[in-house]
């Protein structure tokens, strides 16, 4: 345990003394930023039209900005989580520290997860930055913050899924670049599989869809915990470490 | 402290390292040597438990490689080629976190991280970033790494590679100075390095171990004679280089006289014999009472240079004996 510390502590050194973590979180701020200024004007103008037209449907900040918002996060969150870890392996094989890791008194599982819980820190630090955000609704309005936090939840969930891929890429090579584009290529792909259910309905296409990790999000962005979609990341997760330590140790044999 | 035995280490199409054995005793400080491509970095690899072997066995202070790694890593100080630093953070940082991870905690790890900086000269750049550092410190920080949890066995892989020649010297000194604390196995195919810093050799070449002995008998065991350089000159300058060398013949004991630069106005004499048969005071009474100046007469050392070339089965340069000694003077 003293040891994910450790070797978590210097991860974490590393992202926030270079300009990695502070560059992706800018971007991630602005994008988001953006997104929010976006849905929020129309959720605006919508209400407005409504009542010069004298409606009064309900109108919901849950439903018609958060719950949006957060799936946008998602899949905002996959083109940033190639750029967390890409470097986590390749960089310590490029320039040798891997050695230096590898001939410590410590066990690689212990090596693997202090990265990977440096990444979800990052990452947890970048969605943390909507939270600025939704406080401003927090101010005006009333939403439910329950549902809010489930669908954290979820987005770390679903991060620490993609991190655990892009972690296991990050061993195969020795540069960064490819491992930053194989784990874009991948989340993409993760991201994308679903839409087979839109032309096929066969029971292959159920199961690609099935590795959809967006689809798996939305009964969190609702505000619901459903234990078959935690199961998925959970065990996404645990599979990704799990080739991780295995890719690490044939690393040893084949080298 | 090491022990090696019938070691080989296959890669997918060639063989690295082939049924080597050695042992290497407590304490002692034991140069690796051989040409690049020979193995050298593979072994140390195995017995840092970074490779495992292909097969036969390998065991530090008593626990195999493979089946006790902890123990192993434990006990054991590496640096490999390039120091394994991270540009991005502070010396003493580095050092704090190389120290926790080999199981170092508290008072106990400032205290070591205190130590290794002043014991390797590098308290001056304790806080600057490694990024930032010379060759020389960063081999420096890479040593202080290597000892900071007061490890058995040091294994250090060609520490004094890309180090300009005063680096080199207090590199040296600095390994020599933790030869008391600790058993190292150091690589390096410079040879000077190891007749100055070792005690004992181990020479392989492609995988295979061609020879390992102390360097003293490795220097003595590939002639069994001994051999002076006599450099002789004449008191009104004419002299011929025959004439010296039939009357340096005729001294007792002297089996071979060798004339090293017949074209050179210099006459310099290799006088071979066997072991404790000549006496220098007859060579020099010799040459004296001949009429001539005796300029020089030193023993001609067989450097370590020719003897790996020997054993590697390369050809030594003919003129490497007397040139080897010289360049050290």
């Amino acid at each position: 345990m003293r040891n994910i510390w450790t070797i978590c502590r210097k991860e974490l050194g590393s992202y926030f003394v270079s300009p990695i973590a502070y560059l992706l979180l800018t971007m991630f701020a602005l994008i988001f930023g953006f997104f929010f200024w976006n849905i929020l004007g129309f959720f605006v103008n919508e209400g407005m039209e409504m009542m010069m037209r004298g409606e009064s449907a309900p109108m919901n900040l849950n439903e018609q900005i958060i719950r949006p918002l957060l799936s946008n996060v998602s899949v905002i969150g996959l083109f940033f989580i190639p750029m967390i870890t890409m470097r986590l392996f390749a960089e310590e094989k490029r320039t040798g520290t891997i050695e230096l890791l590898a001939t410590s008194p410590i066990r690689d599982i212990e090596i693997i997860l202090g990265k990977w819980f440096a990444a979800l820190i990052l990452y947890a630090c970048l969605i943390l930055f909507t939270a600025l955000n939704f406080g401003f609704l927090f101010l005006y309005g009333k939403p439910d913050w329950k549902p809010l936090l489930v669908a954290y939840l979820g987005l770390l969930l679903q991060g620490g899924l993609l991190l655990a891929i892009g972690t296991f890429i990050s061993t195969l090579t020795r540069n960064q670049i490819i491992a930053g584009a194989a784990t874009f290529g991948v989340c993409l792909l993760l991201w994308v599989i679903e839409w087979v259910t839109g032309f096929e309905s066969s029971t292959w296409a159920t199961v690609l869809a099935y590795f959809s990790v967006i689809t798996h999000f939305d009964s969190f962005a609702r505000g619901v915990i459903d234990s078959k979609d935690l199961v998925f990341y959970l065990t996404g997760i645990f599979l990704g470490l799990f080739a991780t330590a295995r890719s690490m140790e044939s690393l040893r044999w084949r080298s | 402290m090491i022990a090696v035995k019938e070691l080989t280490k296959r890669y997918a199409r060639t063989t690295a390292v082939d049924r080597i054995s050695f042992s290497v005793e407590k304490g002692q400080i034991v140069g690796f040597l051989g040409p690049n491509g020979a193995g050298k970095t593979t072994t140390m690899r195995v017995l840092t438990c970074f490779l495992p072997p292909s097969s036969g066995t390998a065991t530090v202070a008593g626990f195999d490689v493979l089946e006790q790694p902890r123990e192993v890593k434990r006990r054991i100080g590496y640096l490999p080629e390039t120091p394994p630093l991270y540009p991005e953070m502070a010396t003493r940082e580095y050092l704090r976190f190389v120290g926790k991870l080999k199981g170092l905690a508290g008072a106990d790890l400032e205290k070591r991280v205190q130590y290794v900086c002043e014991r390797c000269f590098i308290a001056d750049v304790k806080d600057k970033l490694l990024g930032k550092l010379s060759k020389g410190y960063r081999q420096r920080v890479g040593l202080a790494q290597a000892i900071i949890h007061n490890p058995d066995v040091l294994i250090l892989d060609e520490p004094t590679a890309g180090l300009d020649p005063k680096q080199i010297n207090e590199t040296r000194d600095l390994i020599k100075s933790l030869a008391g604390d600790h058993t190292i196995v150091l690589s390096t195919h410079i040879l000077p390095e190891v007749e100055q810093i070792c005690e004992q050799v181990i020479i392989i070449n492609k995988g295979k171990l061609v020879a390992t002995d102390s360097v003293r008998n490795l220097q003595a065991r590939t002639r069994g004679v001994e051999s002076l350089l006599v450099e002789v000159a004449g008191r009104d300058g004419a002299l011929l280089h025959e004439s010296v060398q039939q009357r340096l013949e005729r001294v007792p004991g002297v089996a071979h006289v060798l004339c090293k630069n017949p074209n050179d106005h210099r006459l310099v004499f290799e006088v071979q014999s066997e072991k404790g048969q000549l006496s220098r005071g007859d060579l020099a009474r010799a040459v004296v009472e001949a009429g001539w100046d005796l300029n020089e007469l030193r023993a001609a050392s067989m450097s370590l240079e020719e003897v790996f070339l020997e054993l590697t089965g390369s050809e030594a340069p003919q003129e490497a004996p007397s040139a080897i000694p010289e360049v050290q003077a």
